[in-house]
């Protein structure tokens, strides 16, 4: 079946999201600094271009790569020596430009491209010079790609006499370029989406297409021969999460090659539509500006869009650096010792334009200089090397190039948001403070700040507005749908602790468009959130790269600053309280006018009268700036009986597309003054379309009334209340822009990082223009009649009592409130059911559950199975087979007891089925099986962002493991573990400090992007071989795709989770507003898959609120054939839905560790088991109705399902589910479901290869080996699977220390040593990349240059980002410096490295680290156990160490012992010089040593201590 | 909310009861108030369940965490806001409600058996409501025009008339007997409920528009026809009152009597009236059928009389102490429960089934009954045996007939206005609670058969939300069935 390739039906209506696919990479370049061209260079830049091959992906195809390309200088000789034989005649070098152009393959089409060309060269005073064929050979190239192929031309251009100097011609190169493509846009062609043009330049020339690295060479014969020569080569191997064909989103582009992500594209995409109606430039005359736009093209790739974004900068008369710190500026906001200078630059820039954020390393090169900068995070591995003989290799690997120790001159490392640059001309990297220095003072931007930006507290104060009495309150409160639950679980606890309120056990609520009550229209969007292809941020830990510092005022013209331009008010919060609002309504000041808009309509007139009144809303915004206001309020302020408010988000979205359609965006603040946000999903909302900053009046107003109602405590006041209510808002902002990895508001604003579920696509297209509405649903009419209710309830009519707010219901169950599925009749009918085995009672519980006739809750629910052939029940596969299907969720032990915990065990095992260690490691004793048979080992052991008692022995002992990316609760967040449920034996289990509470980091460190995700299957994989590897995804639009990433990537088996899935404890904003639900997620990722052909390589799980036979028929036929249960699981063994999880109170003995709590545990394994069995017993039934024999016959057969139009809820009758229930037309080539394995390519690992086999003897008979390997950056997690074998052999305990010593010379892959158990001794003769030692749970690890190197261990490299990751014990020495993230989450290693990166020791929970040389920013942060010591040789340790959790303290007699101890061994294993030196001056250099000590571990300690010196009881 | 771990540090407590030599010298309630701190500790241990099933369990749908909650946080105002929002009389149910939401809360799960106090909260909030002053009369805003009849002032028909008269209908409540209250009334002896709470409830619906019209038997003495004329509505919350007979020889012995005869005679006497004749039990030997809260308060009522001996005979078996396997929690308890009345004297016999009564001159002397033995069956209830040879006879000058109620009594209304029954008489209605009869609707035991005072209430604002619902076209009116 791989032989047809796959295209795109725009016909078939499917849940795929047709975008352009996200990036992840690999990337690099290699240049000689003195500008010396060769062929050499262009040979080595195809040489890394291989060994980044495993950073890169193919589909179905093995040789149908993502792409891959490489950028060079314009080989002038290669092109001289052929001129004749495509007949151009060449200037001199540098006079002509070369196009690499990809054009339609029928001929007339070709044609009409070419001779556009022709025409505008001509149009635009140039010479047209000839067209050469591109010489390519595609046999090698699969079908899909080659049924894409373009025709591949050069195109050559001469500079006219009166075109001066190369500046002025790549400028109007530039203009021909644009004019043909946006010509051919406009043009009736149909293979003009073939039509692309690679570069065009008279520096520069790109080839690049759909290739696995492998074929760039192959493909493009220029590339081989010797004549091609470039002082540089930029690089590019693509992963791509996008799926389907495309030979112009491969990189480089014409300035640079990406890898990572725009997480804020859409909003940046936004700005630029916005801003380009102000562009003028003294580069391009007026009407050359007009010709050149839109600057930004729809549909392209996040990374052709920043190219584009950049090229104009360029173009308009800024450095390629400069732009590039335009578009990526470092953190500043929060920099400690970051110079004045730079500071206002950056500060100045961000009045212009938003940061475009992302995890991203981009390389970056004109032909005159080359370069590389990585994001403020670090969040991409770059590496480099300089030789002595002016030779620059820079890549996301090391070890790409052989290059010979001797030779080398220096290793270093991209830091983030700094920036690396060659100068070619000058000869010479220019150092990253020179270069920004050069740039940071070419304009006194610290004056033109201090002139025209001003800050929100420098505006005078304004009348004050009058608090309203009660009854006012309650009013308005109706009128915007507050209930009780809003004030009480939302709100209060949000001005009393600063915090948004925690909840657990996820969501059984009817999403927006489902539920019969009257719904804000912020319910009907839900958040999205970063998964795989880039990480979330950690806001908590990682806060110094946040900011929610924004500026209100008119933009100038991006492309000509002045010191007019940063004429902004500057805010350090978008949420401003009434007096701070009043400021800007009566602003008189610098010439800043305020107009405030009235958002109210009639609300008896409709929907007609809200579209009215909102087409009235922006036109009075267009008027207000042609008068000359800079800030417009809109405000809802004033509703009477008559009048309502306009939902504010409506409001907000409309009137801000509309100015960006117009071109006017940027010329106006936008203020919503609006009684109806209250919470944190609102205020991202209002934030993310398009709100510069809000005033939720009626929310303070509301805190006012609860202090005076005593609701909140004494201690209270208005003052305290708005203040810890604003900074609990921020905080949550700050969140949801971190689950997508944003990290500042700025770039946040506009970005619209939401889906819309349950909007009709004309009402999203007018107001929510780009967002994703994929089932339809109600519109503006259904909108302003729940507006209606809720004003309605504000004035009614006829009052039965005195005004008060509804229940709500949607966070616990109240009987006139929101829908539950679990309420009281259904959580006792279950368990009545399992506990007295009546199948029976169970079908009223799943009656109850199905039935939603009356009442929706799922989506699931308004489906219907069409009639099938129905078989008699016995043919049907038996219940025994369908229960093997069936899995529990991940919950971890710790979240539950362990006697709940077990008790899911020990019936899933009995079933053949799998329960989940879910993240909180598992103890040993459970891999013993019982005398009765039972066995407590969870089948699934998960591995999750804390790598919680993840060693090699866990893994071993899994059939499946489990890496969540996500979970339904709260997707893009860490699990957190309430310091009250870390008990000692948790804590054991977890390895970490009683009593602290544990936060997983939102991403896991190893996994910023899709590559790292490959990697991370391939580390578990190569742990244990014999489990399948799993991937656990939560649904929202483009998880498909992800999920195709995923099977690219190896996985055996992805999960799609919806979004309600329970937890222990959540944020409940994320609990309700994060992710979609898996019918949704399940469909587009069946279909893409599908699509793709990938769907028969990967097994396809389905969980989310699973709770009967008919949720699991439903999930089978849109595309599962394993399914999970997790709420269902707990309630079935006694959870009653009480939802205190993270209070440690469950009543039942089940989310608790209290011992006298757990006594309450009454559940049995035959109670869950029961349940399986009656749920499958119910799968049985609608099989044999629908005529399906098994499972796997039934997957995907998505057209048995139909809407059920017996439902006539008014607003769920405009729902269209058809692209739910469409079917893919690759469905008929072959099986929907998982029937090959993935070739994880263990064979030709190194341990495979060499290692396993020479360590028999010490395996089998525990005899002393010994031997050297050599090594590659291609030999990835060396040394993992040698553990897998030992401990598969002798359990935790390993060999006895160093019984395997084995030596390895050259740089190492990913994973060095990871998960190496006791006994093994692995020394690294050379560098290594990331990862080193992640897991390692008992063995040693060594690393070290070479003998022969000339420069300073010690001011160099050694190894890469994220060591020791996850590490449990052991010991490992790094002679050299390391990267990013040291340490992370080490839970026992003892280590020793000369020098990190930001954010060392982060999430430490116990071990021992001495850092003998410099560290980073954010030193300790979140850790919580162990001790650092660290060198503070520059006296300034201190700013550099997150002090939120550790105390810095002096050495006492036990650390000098240690410290020394540790010193002598690096010594010995490094042959280190700094511990010599440090060892033989101790009593001066002790004094520069400081001992970081968690408080709580120091605390815990102490307990010990004291434990252990009490005197043993008399027994 | 609430104290998260408030139920694992305090224990269920009631509160005291007056001692049984004090109390039953007067007509006075059994139980003393609460203290204010105790109430504070009771309500933190409820647990603010995800799932509260007592607010399930409550046939009012009460928000019984919310109002726990106020009160472990000293917010007493907001708790009547609360409670008054489901439950028009508090005062009532949480003095007569056997309190289901106590049998579904979960810390009455078997490994608990300790629910919260609930019913104590309710009736502390709403007494401390009255003493306050913050329970007010809440008039309509503006009236609607449109007059509506409620026959019958019990629980179900108060309700029904408070909810209409507050959105604006003019309401009259007929009443067969002499006083408002049904069998809140005369069914209800004082030392359960004491008599002014009810008028209290009285005053404040007068204040709210509420009409009041005694000694109105409508069908008998009032002809049905003046109701249809002067009425846009009318709701039937006549009750069931018609009393189960005892079918043995001897019943028609002087000195048998339904327990409907005797409470409201000693009501009547505690109101200030004289009763002529009274059925009295001083010095008398009286025994009680039917083991449920009509015997019990025979039993109080009879000892308060100052009878000689007492003894309440049950023909179903002692229930078990605790919860049985088939009746878990969250479901009704059928557990052997002991009400205040028990304690202050007299025997309970169980599995005891009356054979015949046994005079002299026309006058009761003896009750002659005899055991049973309760045989399970494989499927369906168990079935009574008599045990051979366990006849025995007690002393029995009086004998109370409390074995419940079957159906409304026999009204010329019904068949005047052409109402349907259901089989098991009672009066049918629809969805909305109204009868097959336009404009006539239908609340309480007399659609639903006996039942509890919070399904009376629960009834009666159900069918003012039907009846507002039909008068209007829409209502405001909130209701919980």
């Amino acid at each position: 079946m791989a032989d047809q390739p796959i295209q795109i039906n725009p016909n078939e209506n499917l849940m795929t999201p047709f975008d352009a696919g996200k990036d992840s990479c690999g990337v690099g370049f290699v240049a000689n600094m003195k500008n010396k061209k060769s062929h050499e260079i262009v040979e080595q830049g195809i040489e890394i271009l291989y060994n980044l091959s495993h950073r890169g992906a193919c589909g179905c195809e093995t040789n149908t790569g993502d792409g891959a390309g490489i950028l060079l200088q314009i080989p002038d000789k290669f092109f001289r020596k052929n001129a004749k034989s495509f007949n151009v005649n060449l200037p001199a070098e540098g006079e002509y430009g070369v196009g690499a152009v990809f054009l339609p393959k029928d001929h007339e089409q070709m044609k009409t491209c070419e001779d556009l060309f022709t025409k505008v060269i001509q149009e635009e005073g140039q010479t047209f010079l000839g067209w050469r064929i591109t010489p390519t050979e595609n046999v090698e190239v699969g079908p899909t790609a080659r049924a894409s192929e373009p025709v591949m031309k050069h195109l050559f251009i001469g500079q006219s006499k009166d075109t001066k100097g190369q500046n002025a011609f790549e400028r109007k190169l530039f203009l021909i370029r644009k004019r043909v493509e946006n010509a051919v846009a406009a043009s009736n062609l149909i293979e003009k989406s073939l039509f692309y043009v690679a570069s065009l330049s008279c520096r520069t020339i790109v080839y690049k297409g759909m290739l696995t690295p492998g074929q760039v060479n192959s493909y493009f014969r220029d590339l081989r021969d010797k004549d091609t020569e470039s002082a540089l080569a930029l690089v590019h191997s693509r992963f791509s999460t996008n799926t389907f064909p495309s030979w112009d989103l491969a990189h480089p582009f014409r300035y640079i090659a990406h890898n990572g992500e725009i997480n804020t594209l859409r909003g940046n995409i936004n700005w630029m539509h916005a801003r380009q109606a102000l562009f003028e430039t003294e580069h391009f005359t007026k009407e050359e500006m007009k010709r050149l736009l839109p600057i930004v093209r729809e549909g392209q790739s996040d990374s052709a869009t920043f190219d584009n974004a950049l090229e104009i900068l360029v173009m308009c008369g800024r450095s390629l650096p400069h732009a590039m710190m335009m578009l990526i500026p470092e953190a500043w906001t929060g920099h400690a010792t970051m110079p004045q200078y730079k500071k206002d630059f950056y500060h100045y820039h961000s009045c212009l334009m938003e940061p475009w954020d992302g995890p991203a390393s981009i390389a970056f090169t004109d032909g005159r200089i080359i370069g590389a900068v990585l994001d403020r995070n670090g969040l991409r591995p770059s590496r480099y090397y300089v030789t002595h003989d002016d030779l620059v290799v820079m890549a996301s690997e090391v070890g790409v190039l052989d290059i010979e120790p001797q030779r080398i001159l220096k290793k270093g490392r991209l830091e983030p948001g700094k920036m690396f640059l060659i100068d070619l001309v000058q000869g010479r990297i220019v150092d990253d403070v020179e270069a920004k220095e050069a740039i940071a003072k070419e304009h006194p931007y610290g004056e033109w700040l201090k002139d025209n930006l001003t800050s929100l507290d420098k505006l005078p104060e304004a009348p004050h507005v009058p608090e309203p009495d009660h009854e006012t309150v309650l009013k308005r409160q109706k009128a915007y749908g507050y209930t009780h639950e809003d004030l009480r679980i939302l709100m209060a606890p949000m001005a009393t602790n600063g915090e948004e309120a925690i909840g657990s056990m996820g969501d059984d609520t009817p999403i927006g468009i489902l539920s019969n009550l009257n719904q804000p229209l912020f319910n009907y969007f839900k958040q999205l959130f970063a998964q795989v292809t880039n990480p979330p941020l950690d806001a908590i830990r990682e806060e110094l790269v946040t900011s929610v510092n924004t500026t209100v005022g008119p933009e100038g013209n991006l492309l000509k600053p002045t010191s007019e331009s940063c004429r902004q008010i500057e805010l350090k919060s978008p949420v401003l309280d009434n007096d701070e609002l009043a400021k800007f309504t009566h602003i008189s000041y610098k010439g800043f006018k305020a107009i405030t808009i009235p958002i109210l309509y009639p609300v008896a007139e409709g929907g007609a009268g809200l579209a009215k009144s909102m087409e009235e809303v922006c036109s009075k915004a267009s008027q207000a700036i042609a008068d000359g206001y800079q800030i417009i309020i809109l405000s809802d302020r004033g509703l009477n009986h008559d009048l309502g408010p306009i939902p504010s988000l409506l409001a907000t979205a409309g009137v801000h597309h509309h100015l960006i359609r117009k071109g006017e965006r940027t010329k106006v603040g936008l203020l919503v003054e609006s009684g109806e946000p209250r919470e944190v999903h609102h205020f991202g909302l209002l934030l993310g379309y398009g709100a510069n900053a809000i005033n939720p009046y009626l929310a303070f107003e509301s805190l006012d009334d609860m202090i005076r109602r005593k609701v909140l405590p004494a201690d209270i006041d208005h003052k305290t209340a708005v203040k810890k209510y604003i900074k609990a808002a921020n905080k949550g902002i700050v969140k949801i822009m971190s689950k997508m990895g944003i990290s500042t508001i700025q770039s946040y604003r506009g970005a619209q990082i939401f889906e819309a579920v349950g909007l009709n696509r004309e009402f999203v297209d007018k107001y929510f223009s780009w967002t994703a509405t994929r089932i339809q649903g109600i519109g503006i009419q259904e909108v302003a009649l729940e507006t209606e209710r809720r004003h309605r309830g504000a004035f009614p009519e006829r009052p039965s009592r005195e005004l008060d707010l509804d229940w709500g219901g949607r966070y616990q169950w109240r009987r006139d409130g929101e829908k539950h599925l679990f309420n009281p009749d259904t959580v006792h009918k279950l368990q009545t059911a399992v506990r007295t085995s009546n199948y029976k009672i169970f079908k009223e519980y799943s009656k109850d559950v199905n039935n939603q006739s009356e009442r929706l809750a799922t989506i699931r629910g308004l489906f219907k199975f069409k009639k099938g052939n129905p078989i008699p029940l016995e043919q049907v596969e038996p219940v025994s087979e369908i229960v093997k299907r069936f899995a529990t969720g991940a919950m971890s032990y710790g979240s539950i007891s362990k006697e709940a915990h077990q008790n899911l065990a020990i019936a899933m095992n009995r079933l053949g089925g799998k329960s989940n260690t879910g993240e909180g490691g598992e103890d040993d004793d459970r891999y013993i099986p019982e005398p009765n048979g039972d066995s407590r080992n969870s089948a699934i052991k998960q591995v999750a962002s804390g790598r919680f008692g993840v060693t090699s022995h866990y893994m071993v002992n899994a059939k499946e493991l489990q890496i969540k990316m996500a979970q339904g609760a709260k997707p893009g967040e860490g699990g957190q573990l309430p310091a009250k449920k870390v008990y000692p034996w948790i804590a054991q289990t977890r390895f970490a400090t009683p009593f602290v509470g544990l936060i997983s980091p939102p991403p896991h460190h190893d996994i910023y992007s899709i590559e790292d995700l490959a990697q991370l299957i391939h580390d578990l994989k190569n742990a244990n071989k014999y489990a399948r590897i799993s991937v656990k995804l939560v649904s929202e639009v483009g998880v498909g795709t992800v999920a195709a990433g995923v099977c690219k990537a190896h996985a055996d088996h992805v999960l799609i989770s919806g979004h309600d899935g329970g937890t222990g404890a959540s944020p409940l904003t994320s609990i309700k507003h994060a992710g979609i639900p898996w019918e949704m997620g399940l469909a587009e990722t069946h279909q893409i898959l599908v699509k793709n052909r990938l769907r028969d390589r990967i097994v396809v799980q389905a969980d989310g609120q699973m709770k009967t036979g008919r949720d699991v028929a439903i999930a089978c036929l849109l595309g599962a054939e394993e399914f999970g249960f997790a709420t269902a699981a707990l309630v079935a063994e006694g959870c009653i839905m009480m939802r205190v999880c993270h209070l440690d109170t469950c009543p039942v003995g089940i989310a608790t560790q209290n011992p006298e709590l757990r006594k309450k545990f009454t559940g049995k394994p035959e109670h869950v088991l029961n349940f399986m069995t009656y749920i499958a017993e119910e799968m049985r039934e609608i099989m044999a109705e629908l005529g399906f024999k098994t499972i796997l016959e039934m997957v995907g057969h998505s057209e048995l399902l139909e809407m059920n139009e017996a439902h006539t809820h008014w607003k769920a009758k405009g729902l269209d589910f058809s692209a739910i229930f469409a079917k893919p037309e690759e469905s008929k080539l072959g099986p929907v479901y998982c029937v090959q394995k993935q070739d994880h390519g263990l064979d030709k690992a190194l341990d495979n290869e060499v290692i396993i086999e020479r360590c028999m003897p010490a395996i089998n008979d525990k005899k002393p080996v010994k031997f050297e390997v050599p090594i590659r950056n291609i030999n990835r997690t060396v040394g993992t699977m040698l553990g897998a074998e030992i401990s598969r052999k002798y359990g935790v305990k390993g060999l006895p220390d160093d019984t395997i010593q084995i030596t390895f010379k050259g740089s190492a892959g990913q994973s060095f040593g990871a998960f190496v158990p006791k006994g093994v001794t692995l020394r690294l003769e050379g560098d290594a990349n990331d990862y080193v030692g992640k897991g390692l749970c008992g063995g040693k690890i060594a690393v070290y240059p070479s003998t022969d190197i000339t420069f300073v261990p010690e001011e160099n490299i050694i190894a890469g980002n994220v060591l020791l990751y996850g590490a449990t014990s052991g010991e490992a020495y790094f002679r050299g410096k390391v990267g990013e993230r040291f340490g992370v989450r080490n839970s026992g290693v003892y280590a020793v490295v000369e020098g990190v990166g930001d954010h060392g020791c982060e999430y430490m929970t116990g071990g021992r680290v001495i850092v003998i040389g410099e560290t980073g920013r954010n030193f300790a942060a979140g850790m919580s156990g162990g001790i650092a010591y660290v060198w503070n040789k520059t006296g300034d340790f201190e700013i550099r160490c997150n002090k939120e959790m550790v105390a810095l303290e002096g050495l006492e007699d036990e650390d000098v012992k240690l410290i020394q101890d540790m010193l002598r061994k690096h010594q010995d294993y490094t042959g280190s010089t700094v511990a010599a030196q440090f060892l033989k001056n101790w009593e001066t250099m002790a004094k520069q040593l400081i001992k970081v000590m968690p408080v709580e571990y120091k605390k815990a300690l102490q307990a010990q201590k004291e434990a252990a010196a009490q005197p043993a009881s008399v027994a | 909310m609430g104290k998260p771990t408030g139920f694992m540090e305090a224990g269920r407590e009631l509160p005291h009861k007056r001692p049984v030599a004090e109390r039953i010298k007067d007509w006075k309630e059994y139980y003393l108030p609460m203290h204010p701190d105790h109430l504070k500790t009771q309500a933190a241990r409820c647990m603010d369940c995800g799932v509260p099933f007592c607010h399930q369990g409550c046939p009012l749908g009460n928000i019984i965490p919310d109002w726990n909650d106020l009160v472990y946080r000293d917010r007493w105002k907001e708790a009547i806001e609360r409670l008054h929002a489901t439950n028009n009389f508090p005062e009532f149910t949480g003095r007569l409600c056997p309190a289901p939401c106590e049998n579904s809360c979960v810390l009455g799960l078997d490994v608990y058996s300790q629910p919260v106090t609930i019913k104590q909260m309710e009736v502390s909030i709403i007494d401390r409501a009255w003493n306050e002053g913050w329970v007010k009369p809440q008039p309509a805003h503006k009236k609607s025009g449109k007059k509506v009849a409620v026959v019958g002032s019990g629980p179900a028909g108060l309700a029904c008339a408070q909810q209409l008269a507050r959105v604006g209908h003019a309401v009259t409540v007929f009443e067969r007997a002499d006083r408002i209250g049904g069998l809140l009334r005369y069914g209800i002896p004082e030392f359960k409920m004491e008599k002014r709470h009810i008028n209290r409830r009285m005053e404040q619906m007068q204040a709210e528009g509420v009409e009041f019209v005694t000694n109105a038997n409508i069908g008998v003495t009032v002809p049905i026809e003046d109701l249809r004329k002067n009425f846009d509505a009318i709701v039937l919350c006549g009750g069931a009152t018609q009393a189960r007979n005892l079918d043995v020889p001897g019943r028609e012995f002087k000195g048998t009597y339904y327990a409907m005869e005797y409470l409201p005679q000693s009501n009547k006497v505690q109101e200030g009236d004289k009763v002529e004749n009274q059925i009295h039990a001083k010095d008398k030997h009286v025994v009680i059928l039917g083991g449920g809260d009509t015997g019990a308060d025979c039993i109080s009522t009879a000892i308060r009389q100052g009878c000689k001996s007492l003894v309440s005979l049950e023909l179903l078996p002692q229930p078990p102490e605790n919860r049985p396997a088939d009746n878990p929690w969250p479901q009704w308890a059928r557990i052997f429960r002991t009400a205040p009345a028990h304690d202050e004297g007299g025997d309970r016999l169980f599995s005891v089934m009356t054979k015949k009564l046994i005079g002299e001159n026309g006058v009761l002397k003896k009750l002659q009954a005899v055991k049973l033995d309760w045989i399970p069956q494989p499927a369906g209830p168990p079935k009574m045996q008599e045990i051979p040879g366990s006849e025995f006879e007690i002393p029995a000058d009086l004998v109370f007939l409390a074995m419940g109620f079957l159906g409304p009594e026999k009204n010329p209304l019904f068949e005047k206005l052409g109402i349907e029954l259901d089989p098991r008489s009672n009066v049918k209605a629809d969805a909305n609670k109204m009868t097959n009869v336009p404009g006539v609707f239908v609340a309480g035991d007399m659609t639903r058969g006996q039942s509890l005072i919070v399904w009376a209430i629960a009834e009666g604002r159900k069918a003012a939300q039907g009846v507002d619902k039909w008068l209007m076209g829409e209502t405001s009116l909130e209701a919980s069935l």
